[in-house]
């Protein structure tokens, strides 16, 4: 099991993972990039062109966009305009395609810290081997990687935690439910994603 | 500032009578970023958010983290529109919950 990431020698941080770990922190990053990527809106095409001017700076997509259905898109790209739809809109479809690019990109940039550590991503996480059997991997970060990882660690944790319907101070909730429930599991990973976070923070500090 | 020396000239200020500025405001409206409480986003990473984006102090950065904390929600910044649609743009990058609104005065 990880103690977490620790400061490291000239700044940025380090951590040792099981193989395990690494392979549920790939998953989840690669999860975060499917759901990202599998609801942009698509551009603007040739036969239905939207603004001439965001078009011209590459900005937006062909029209506005409605607040996602799914729950934790919707977390993880909020209205920024609580009580007035049509600004909502506006605002979203200026910024939704470049935030949801660039949450991707700190996803791929995980898995790709990752994979240079050593971890192997074909195996998925079902392949052979449990805490404590492997070599591991040691991962380093540097100051814009700890970035990277504090946002994708976040936006990881924000999606577990709309999925699950988390809420302050329902621990109890969690210890009730029986060790083969999925929820638990999830819950586990989601606790477990917060200690990493929590060590990357501290080491900072 | 002006001085031309006409001090004798200029009227008492009670004379002068006060423009109707009501409804023209040459300035512009004030609006605020608000971050709001969710119960995901850790304490800690809330307050390195505001230190790294404002570059707020620790201690400045903890207080506007527990007022986010404990009363729902806190004003991060303030300023033009798009200035708050910047803001509130960088705080989704972050993951935090954040809106934008009109100044209340």
């Amino acid at each position: 099991m990880t103690t977490g990431f620790h400061r490291s020698r000239g700044g940025g941080a380090h951590a040792h993972f099981e193989d395990v770990e690494a392979r549920m922190v790939a998953s989840m990053a690669a999860q975060i990039v499917e759901l990202l990527r599998d609801g942009a809106p698509a551009p603007a095409s040739r036969a239905d062109a939207g603004d001439p001017l965001a078009e011209a700076v590459g900005l937006g997509a062909s029209g506005p966009l409605l607040h996602p259905d799914d729950p934790v898109v919707a977390r993880l790209l909020p209205d920024a305009y609580l009580d007035d739809a049509a600004d909502a809109s506006d605002f979203r479809r200026y910024t939704e395609p470049g935030l949801r690019d660039r949450k991707a990109a700190n996803a791929a940039a995980v898995i790709a810290s990752l994979a240079e550590a050593g971890t192997d991503l074909a195996g998925g996480l079902d392949a052979p081997g449990s805490v404590g059997d492997s070599a591991g991997v040691d991962v380093e970060l540097d100051a814009a990687g700890v970035d990277v990882w504090l946002r994708c660690l976040t936006d990881v944790r924000l999606a577990l935690g709309t999925r699950l319907e988390v809420d302050e101070d329902d621990e109890v909730r969690w210890e009730l439910l029986g060790d083969d429930d999925p929820a638990k599991a999830m819950h586990d990973v989601y606790d477990w994603l917060g200690f990493v976070q929590e060590t990357l923070l501290r080491s900072l500090g | 500032m002006r001085d031309d020396g006409e001090v004798s000239t200029a009227p008492a200020p009670a004379e002068v009578e006060r423009p109707e500025t009501e409804g023209f405001v040459l300035t512009q409206v004030p609006w605020v970023t608000v971050v709001w409480n969710d119960p995901v986003n850790l304490m800690s990473y809330v307050s390195w958010v505001f230190r790294s984006y404002f570059g707020h102090s620790v201690r400045k950065a903890n207080k506007l983290m527990r007022q986010v904390h404990e009363e729902g929600r806190a004003v991060v910044s303030d300023g033009s529109r798009e200035e708050m649609e910047r803001d509130v743009e960088a705080m989704h990058g972050y993951g935090l919950w954040a809106t934008l609104e009109k100044a209340s005065t």
